[in-house]
């Protein structure tokens, strides 16, 4: 872990040789939670002041590789979920954060990995590798909306959290934007398709919005040396 | 690697009866495809090859195909060995890339045996290594789950990356556009286990559909028929894998440098590989599998010729871009005694119909050895 200036190293830790891999990782406001290829689940506390970084726990909870992590900052309510741990199985797994993180539920797979989760306003939106995209209400853990979103893999899912936009990305070359929303009446989460965008023959990789009212966007791809940014006009 | 040289040798065939002594039959064809397919499924280099290990490096994946190459009657210049590669590495990156899920990459597999069966119909013993081979598959790769053949798909595409190699047939059958990137088509059967995009569902607390929708998704795809055959025979379904060369078309590829990415290039040629020691042990291991068939009187070295005149070959050697030349293993046979002794026991038994060398240590004989092959 480095200053945001990148230039001191504030901390290190050696993962154990069976944990090896590419984690994934989201800050927090005070804890750092870094997925494993295990599947354990490190977090570390970050002090605000100084670099007295310490790992308090080992979440367990999934078998396979961690994918993907979003966290959300708690909103002070009962039973709403700060974090989302997603793993190569589809498994997802909702935590509550407090002195101890505490699972507060498990939403589990069907057969193919789940590369990409968000958390906004207690909605889980996840990516998988069958190109599909589901909204999860985070407290119950139940399915709301199923989304046949993209024809191959999706390899990122990401949020403009101002507008409730969501992004996806596939291996088939699109970009999808959506509108998350609930029903006035039920309360029940919704979701509108915006826009549609084809990046001719490039297997994208990864994507993102880059500013929080999602009016511009920019993708990554295989073989490709650029980095591609749309802007609605 | 098979495909294109059954092509050629098809292509060079001059009827038995009428072929002067330097030239191809189709009986010298049957010869040199079985030779290398007995080769590559002999037991104890598969044995090899299964075990888990790293991915090798690109130079060390060119030498074991050369060796693989020259383990018949025929030889193969530089030039046209540079070009089968070229050949057989952009058609693979287009298999791996193309397919529709990742566990296509085993279908693709399968097709390839498929295809290999076919070629040495006539051959029950060769029949067996490849059925053999078959079940290993089946069972070391049969029970991954779809996560992990993401990760074996996309450490192949790693490997495969920033090649853009232009070859003329995905040109001209537009699977490859002028900047050597593949089309990747948004038409079509969608992948087995995907649905075909354009519908969202809503649901209530108790799981009951209550709202549907539909948005403009962009392609235009279809459900997918059926799943391919995973057993030992069935239909595949996928067309990845199978033999591109239905009709007799010839075999070219234009060198299209890629200057943007030289830096990369360099960059793994220049950099020393701290794995060094370890992939040349794996080498050697896997070099001593090969069993080379060698010829039981004298014979001469048939020569195949990827080009289509031996001036186009002469001139292909001397104009390839430097970004694109191939380096074999390179051994400092002087720093490291024991690896070195192991390696030139293994090279001693191998057949090579070179004459004989000048040297002056047993360390020269091998560097200039490796640099040959």
């Amino acid at each position: 872990m480095y200053e945001s200036n990148g230039y001191t190293m504030v901390y290190w830790h050696a993962l154990d040789s069976g944990d090896a891999s590419p984690g994934t990782f989201i800050t927090g406001v005070l804890v750092l939670a870094i997925g494993t290829w295990s599947g354990r689940v490190l977090v570390f506390d970050i002090p605000a002041k100084g670099p007295n970084i310490v790992l308090s726990e080992e979440l367990a909870g999934h078998q396979t590789p961690i994918t993907d992590i979003a966290t959300e900052p708690a909103q002070g309510q009962d039973c709403v979920a700060d974090m989302v741990t997603a793993d190569d199985s589809g498994l997802l797994c909702v935590w509550r954060s407090g002195p101890e993180f505490t699972l507060l539920t498990r939403i589990p797979g069907f057969g193919v990995p789940c590369p990409s989760v968000q958390l906004w306003q207690g909605i889980i939106a996840a990516g998988y590798g069958n190109g599909q995209v589901h909204l999860y209400e985070a407290a119950t853990g139940n399915l709301h909306v199923q989304i046949n979103a993209h024809a191959r893999a999706i390899c990122a899912l990401d949020l403009a959290p101002e507008v409730g936009k969501l992004l996806s990305a596939g291996e088939d070359t699109f970009v999808h934007i959506w509108k998350l929303s609930r029903s006035p009446e039920s309360g029940y989460i919704e979701v509108e398709h915006c826009h549609g965008e084809c990046v001719s023959d490039t297997q994208l990789c990864g994507a993102r919005f880059c500013d929080s009212s999602g009016s511009s966007f920019a993708v990554t791809g295989y073989d490709l040396a650029e980095i591609r940014r749309f802007s609605s006009v | 690697m098979l495909y294109i040289l059954d092509q050629r040798l098809r292509a060079q065939n001059i009827p038995g009866d009428k072929a002067r002594k330097d030239e191809w039959t189709e009986v010298d064809r049957k010869r040199v495809l079985n030779d290398i397919i007995s080769t590559m499924f002999n037991r104890k280099f598969m044995e090899e090859l299964f075990k888990p290990q790293e991915l090798y490096s690109k130079k060390a994946l060119r030498t074991v195909y050369e060796r693989l190459a020259h383990a018949s009657i025929m030889k193969l210049n530089q030039a046209s060995m540079d070009k089968l590669y070229d050949l057989m590495t952009m058609a693979f990156k287009y298999q791996v890339l193309l397919c529709p899920r990742p566990k296509d990459v085993l279908l693709v597999t399968f097709n390839h045996l498929d295809t290999i069966k076919g070629f040495i119909q006539d051959s029950p013993t060769i029949l067996q290594q490849v059925d053999e081979t078959f079940r290993q598959l089946t069972e070391i790769y049969g029970g991954l789950s779809a996560g992990e053949f993401q990760l074996i798909r996309q450490t192949l595409l790693i490997f495969f990356q920033d090649l853009h190699i232009r070859v003329s047939m995905f040109l001209k059958d537009k699977v490859q556009n002028n900047n050597g990137r593949f089309v990747l088509p948004v038409s079509g059967p969608v992948p087995w286990g995907t649905e075909v995009p354009g519908l969202i569902r809503m649901f209530n607390n108790k799981g009951e559909e209550v709202k549907r929708i539909e948005f403009k998704h962009g392609g235009n795809y279809v459900p997918a028929p059926k799943e391919g055959s995973f057993e030992l025979y069935g239909d595949r379904v996928l067309k990845l894998g199978t033999n591109m060369y239905s009709v007799n078309r010839p075999v070219e590829t234009h060198m299209s440098g890629s200057s943007k990415n030289l830096a990369s290039r360099t960059q793994e040629s220049i950099a020393p590989n701290p794995l060094a020691k370890e992939e040349l042990n794996f080498l050697a291991r896997l070099m001593g599998g090969m069993e080379i068939k060698k010829p039981s009187g004298p014979e001469p070295g048939f020569r195949l010729n990827l080009f289509t005149t031996d001036e186009e070959e002469e001139q292909a050697a001397l104009t390839r871009p430097e970004e694109l030349s191939y380096e074999v293993i390179n051994i400092q046979a002087t720093q490291d005694q024991q690896r070195s002794e192991e390696l030139a026991r293994i090279m001693g038994e191998f057949e090579i119909m070179e004459q004989p060398r000048l040297s002056t240590s047993k360390g020269d004989d091998l560097l200039a050895m490796m640099d040959e092959l």
